[in-house]
């Protein structure tokens, strides 16, 4: 029992809740978000620290013992995502002070950003199937109103395509937990893994599992993306970054933990078709990447490619592949965040998106230029930033398992990426700058985040050593579900 | 605009809300144990409030009703963490429940749990959250 | 009376799907409720139909049915209850802003 656990989630819960019972002025608010989430982030690093202790840190919630109750688990794999998601959103947040403006900020920014944490931290750390599907519905409500928030024509028209696709797929959701409920009776995930295990995973548990592959591929953006591009070019940059940076990822979270946990003992057939799905994403998003001459499309396009690349790390089923997809899962979280804010502050600036009407920016904005040339290379994946150790694992994993065509797509794919993001950079910030002097716009405090993030994205690929041990115990626990199910019945 | 005839309506209404109120409270205290609590009780108070937004028109309730309601969601929902923060403080599991037998005058022998806390505090989520969603539905027109 | 069931939720299922597939954003509101109640039905039918007693203290029943579903139920409804809410609001608003509720007429890029 370590009630830690449970504090990523109730430290922004009840700080949104206070601002939206007493309504203070916008500056409370924004300094009790920023004390919130770095809270969150000293909590999951002091998690991380015990975890790397004495191992995974579990809490039955209520004191009913697994699996009657809600257990909550923290192992090092969901402590690092909880640092990085802590660490990135407090740094959009910082970005939103800049951006997002009053009318938003009065319409309960700040309590929605924090319920949105509140939810993905809650993904991250449940050890119950339904417990998931709760938090993933209080990430998804804050996102379907903070995607409408403003209320302009575009964002109503897209965030009602992404309301029903989403609240489709929480059916699908629920269907596929009543179906394995009828078929183990429990929901417990540390309990599934034993019983699926004791049972043998038979035609009815693999095709249950496909049910759950579809689920969390909608809400990922795993080949089944169509409702992404658009959705996450509609709202305001420091919304669409935090989306970019974390929503997908929760969903990546849930298909890399119900297949290394549960589902794993058939994956010549469930690995293989997220195998394929990788592939086809991988190809799609990279062909949307190069094709359009938006920095909105380019980006999104980029987002969904970076699904692609984790998922076939998990797909080659081996410890060097599942080690990449989490080196490359928390350098997505940091360079997707990196990307949309500067993408958005250039359109901001340029007060345009199409590429062919933005020239020179780097004349007026040096800074702003090379950390977006900077965040370039590190998606692409060149040495020594934070996209290349991932990359390198990811495919060596591949490789390892046989699925030559899956490596192989994974560095064609990453070339057309480096082509899509130097396609922005070549035509937005080199040639003849056409912004005149006194339109210049002010950039000091929207600086201060991209440059921590800038300098994040150096770090953790000149760092990589550094945290290797800690990615070694979360790669272990994933590898070996033993682990997790004697953490969670109090057996270690 | 002419004022629509409707009597009948709000003659009931006088009397059935505060029927239905009562029954509401009743629905409350009988959870725990019985069917009932504070998700049904919350939902059976809204329903009174409803059927008075329905008779008068929004103002009336409202200037009756001084409450803003997304900050009584707030506040429920704020009881409920605080109930099972309770837990924590003397070092059990959060959300961990205890309740006790008492002697009270009145009642004689009576069973307080901490769960009521955090029904109240459910209670309060619904009734907020419902009245919300119908106010911010028919507001403008 | 679990084929029975199988075959209501069965038919809940279809007319909700009929409905999403409309292009009038009322009906796919009402589709995505259709759908849900199908949803529920179906996770009361998989956790068992009545083997026992209600759960409730005081009853003597010798067994009980698994009250597990029926508090899955509750959370979902009041899940799908709330976006339900928030779906009316939303397309409310998008009927006001853009015009139309028609689906048909919300696609393309005009309005960027």
């Amino acid at each position: 029992m370590n009630n830690l656990v449970i504090m990523p989630i109730l430290i922004p819960l009840i700080t949104g809740l206070l601002m939206v019972a007493f309504r203070r002025k916008a500056v409370v608010q924004r300094f009790l978000s920023v004390v919130a989430l770095g809270a969150t982030g000293a909590v999951s690093l002091v998690l991380m620290v015990q975890i790397k202790d004495s191992g995974i840190q579990t809490l039955q919630l209520g004191g009913w013992e697994a699996p009657f109750g809600v257990s909550m688990v923290a192992d090092m794999f969901s402590g690092m995502l909880l640092l990085t998601t802590s660490i990135v959103s407090l740094l959009c947040l910082v970005f939103a002070f800049y951006s997002i403006g009053k009318e938003r900020e009065a319409h309960y920014f700040y309590p929605l950003y924090l319920f949105l944490i509140t939810g993905v931290n809650g993904s991250f750390l449940t050890g119950d199937m339904f417990n998931l599907f709760v938090c993933f519905e209080v990430m998804l409500i804050s996102s379907y109103v903070l995607i409408s928030l403003g209320g302009t024509g575009i964002q109503l028209r897209e965030s009602i395509k992404y309301v029903l696709i989403n609240i489709l797929s929480s059916f699908l959701f629920l269907v596929a937990i009543a179906y394995l409920y009828a078929a183990t009776g429990t929901l417990n995930m540390a309990h599934l893994s034993e019983r699926v295990a004791e049972a043998g995973q038979n035609g009815i548990l693999t095709a249950i599992a496909i049910l759950f592959l579809i689920v969390f591929s909608l809400k990922a953006g795993l080949f089944l993306f169509f409702w992404l591009p658009g959705s996450y070019s509609a709202p305001p940059t420091a919304i669409a970054a935090i989306f970019a940076a974390l929503l997908t990822k929760v969903g990546i979270y849930s298909i890399i933990r119900i297949f290394t946990l549960i589902f794993y003992h058939e994956p010549h057939i469930t690995h293989l078709i997220i195998g394929i799905m990788a592939a086809v994403t991988m190809l799609l998003g990279a062909i949307g990447a190069v094709a359009y001459w938006d920095i909105k499309k380019i980006l999104t396009y980029n987002v969904i490619v970076g699904v692609g690349l984790i998922m076939a790390g998990l797909a080659s089923n081996s410890t060097v592949g599942l080690t990449g997809s989490m080196y490359y899962l928390i350098h997505d979280i940091i360079i997707k965040a990196l990307i949309f804010l500067i993408g958005g502050t250039v359109i901001t600036l340029a007060g345009t998106s199409k590429l062919k009407y933005i020239s020179g920016l780097i004349q007026t904005y040096p800074f702003l230029g090379w950390m977006f040339f900077i965040a370039a290379l590190s998606l692409a994946g060149i040495p020594p930033l934070s996209g290349f150790i991932g990359k390198v694992f990811i495919t060596e994993g591949t490789f390892e398992a046989g699925f030559l065509w899956l490596g192989a797509i994974g560095l064609i794919t990453s070339l057309m990426v480096l082509y899509s993001v130097m396609k922005i950079f070549l035509n937005g910030f080199w040639g003849d700058s056409y912004l005149d002097e006194e339109k210049k716009g002010e950039v000091k405090g929207i600086l201060f985040p991209l440059a921590i993030l800038t300098l994040l994205t150096i770090g953790l690929g000149v760092g990589a050593e550094g945290i290797y041990s800690y990615a070694e115990l979360a790669i272990e626990s994933l590898m070996n579900p033993l682990l997790y199910i004697e953490a969670v019945f109090g057996r270690g | 605009m002419k004022e629509p005839n409707d009597v009948i309506l709000r003659s009931v209404t006088k009397v059935a809300v505060l029927i239905i109120l009562t029954f509401a409270i009743n629905l409350f205290f009988s959870g725990h144990h019985n069917p009932g609590g504070g998700f049904i009780g919350g939902l059976a108070f809204a329903s009174a409030l409803t059927l008075l937004f329905l008779c008068y028109d929004i103002e009336t309730v409202r200037e009756n009703i001084p409450v803003d309601f997304k900050a009584v969601t707030a506040v429920g929902v704020l009881i409920s963490v605080f109930t099972g923060i309770g837990g924590i403080i003397f070092d059990r599991p959060f959300l961990t429940q205890a309740f006790d037998y008492f002697q009270l005058p009145l009642f004689g022998k009576t069973e307080l749990a901490t769960a009521v806390l955090f029904d109240i505090g459910v209670a309060m989520a619904v009734i907020g959250t419902a009245i919300t969603i119908i106010s911010s539905i028919s507001e403008d027109r | 009376m679990e084929t029975i069931m199988s075959i209501l939720i069965g038919v809940l299922f279809a007319i909700g799907t009929y409905l999403v597939l409309t292009k009038s954003l009322l009906r796919i509101i009402l589709g995505t409720s259709v759908i849900s109640h199908g949803v529920n039905l179906l996770i009361l039918i998989m956790g068992g139909v009545k083997t026992g007693g209600p759960p409730l203290l005081g009853l003597d029943a010798l067994s009980f049915t698994d009250a597990l579903p029926q508090a899955l139920i509750l959370t979902a409804i009041v899940i799908s209850f709330a976006t339900t809410a928030l779906f009316l609001v939303l397309s409310y608003r998008a009927y006001k802003v853009l015009g139309t509720d028609d689906t048909e007429q919300m696609r393309g890029n005009e309005n960027e």
